[in-house]
């Protein structure tokens, strides 16, 4: 089975855009200077139109997860991560932590990450792994 | 409607009309509400009431940063906004906020992006959290818990503690699905749906349903049942996407509306003798005991473990066992109101005896609505 993709809107597509060239992009505030996520032409800080795209640093730390041991049919049959991090710049996204076991042991909240790339067709979603590993 | 009460005082189209294809449906709310707030002067910060139809008003709140004390989804049909205008000057009147946004936009022609509650995967859920693996609540409502335990040094054995006494309720009440007494331990050993929540941790499947009839004060007094009378109310919405709330270890949704319910009905939480509080999952009458006052922050854990809220203790909380070990159809909210109901009533099968003032406090989404009621059998 397929695994559920995002569909681009034009307010997210350079987000999109930066994960199939290996970028994590965010936007930031013009006026405040605040990055925030998900993607919107606009602040949700102050309301300014003027908003910019920037790479992030693509480090991150595990803020909060659980493991699905009932896995949707397209997420294969194993127990998975589903996970929070926080990224460096301050905004929080949703993600799956890849690369080490999927066990409560090897997911240590504050664990610092790095974000990590991988295409599934016309899709390049950003997972995160574990920094070092 | 008072006549000649309420007033528009910022009203504006998206910036362009016609066909718009690079703008997807909450994009052309959203341009028109900046433009609306522009023409009046005003900034998110200023709205406290937002009202929509086609798009969810959690999405809407959340998108232009908006914390709201007041929101309808009123869904009609192309009057849905003319519906809005009239329940938002009944609720400015009332005192529920002070100043409402109204917000459309659909992507007719263009078809760019989707409204509404749904997952399709142009929506920003859609997008950001369903390539992920979430399936449904047990994924995603639990999703803050891991921080919340920590920040707070709660366990899981905290957790396993809330459907332990909730099944003591649950016992006394013959209509619960569930009543046979459970230990900490047998919830821990109960199958794990998604670490760190087991299978009774988690909320019944059921079916079921519920209906409220409510008129005025001065009528209820002509009808055969005891009235219970509303004291307080209180509503707010957070975010549609549980990755995106604010405060991991609190709902900002629960304590907009829980403040807003005791504000409006003048009392302090000592004056509370019955509440509900909607459990979904364990994890939910800790964070409502915190969020709506009852305990500090880190207290609620310990609160339940010393019995404060088991049958006999000095706060009895969700007397009918709760979406845990009652009932729960898919939206428990009505039943947490049924239970607050019947203890107002007096008749309840766990009854506390003397109740004059019971709290029914309610989650929508994973987080991302609340809504709180206070009744009380004396006006």
């Amino acid at each position: 089975m397929d695994r559920a993709l995002p569909q681009p809107t034009p307010e997210t597509q350079h987000f999109w855009d930066g994960c199939k060239a290996g970028e994590l992009r965010l936007q930031r505030c013009t006026a405040c200077k605040e990055s925030y996520f998900p993607p919107r032409p606009f602040c949700p800080g102050c309301g300014c139109r003027s908003v910019e795209i920037y790479t992030a640093s693509g480090k991150a730390i595990l803020y909060s997860y659980v493991i699905n041991h009932r896995p949707r049919p397209d997420m294969g049959t194993e127990p998975h991560s589903i996970a929070v991090v926080e990224l460096a710049e301050g905004p929080r996204m949703m993600t799956n932590i890849v690369g080490c076991p999927q066990t409560p042991e090897a997911l240590q909240l504050d664990m610092p990450l790095l974000v990590t790339f991988e295409s599934f067709g016309a899709i390049t979603l950003p997972f995160f792994t574990p920094a070092g590993a | 409607m008072k006549p000649g009460s309420i007033a528009v005082v910022g009203a504006a189209e998206t910036t362009r009309m016609g066909k718009i294809p690079d703008v997807s449906v909450i994009g052309l709310h959203a341009d028109a509400a900046l433009n609306a707030m522009a023409d009046c002067g005003l900034t998110a910060k200023d709205i406290d009431g937002v009202a929509t139809a086609g798009e969810s008003p959690v999405a809407i709140a959340h998108y232009l940063g908006i914390t709201p004390t007041w929101a309808d989804g009123t869904a009609v049909g192309g009057c849905s906004f003319m519906l809005h205008v009239r329940h938002a000057a009944a609720a400015i009147n009332e005192g529920l906020c002070k100043t409402v946004l109204i917000t459309h936009g659909e992507s007719g022609r263009s078809r760019v992006g989707s409204g509404g509650f749904g997952r399709q995967p142009s929506s920003l859920m859609g997008q950001f959290e369903l390539p992920f693996g979430v399936t449904s609540p047990p994924t995603m409502f639990t999703l803050p818990v891991m921080r919340y335990l920590k920040t707070r040094g709660y366990t899981e054995e905290d957790l396993a503690m809330v459907a332990v006494i909730q099944r003591e309720w649950a016992a006394k009440n013959p209509r619960a699905s569930f009543k046979d007494p459970i230990t900490v331990d047998d919830v821990l050993n109960s199958p794990m749906i998604a670490w760190p929540f087991r299978m009774l941790m988690c909320c019944l499947v059921t079916d079921g349903g519920g209906a409220l009839i409510l008129t005025s004060a001065e009528r209820a007094k002509d009808f055969p049942q005891k009235p219970v009378y509303i004291l307080g109310t209180g509503e707010s919405v957070e975010t549609p996407m549980v990755s995106q709330m604010e405060d991991f270890a609190s709902s900002k949704a629960f304590r907009v509306s829980g403040k807003k319910a005791f504000d409006e009905a003048g009392i302090t939480h000592s004056d509370v003798d019955h509440l509900m509080i909607y459990d979904a999952f364990a994890h939910l009458p800790l964070y409502g005991l915190e969020d709506l006052g009852f305990c500090k922050p880190g207290e609620a854990a310990a609160f339940i473990r010393e019995r404060n809220t088991a049958p006999g203790g000095r706060l009895p909380l969700n007397t009918n066992g709760g979406g845990l070990s009652y009932m729960h159809s898919g939206m428990y909210g009505m039943y947490a109101l049924q239970e607050s109901v019947r203890q107002m009533r007096g008749i309840a099968p766990a009854q506390i005896p003397g109740a004059k003032v019971a709290v029914s406090h309610g989650v929508g989404g994973m987080f991302a609505a609340s809504g709180t009621i206070i009744f009380g059998n004396e006006r």
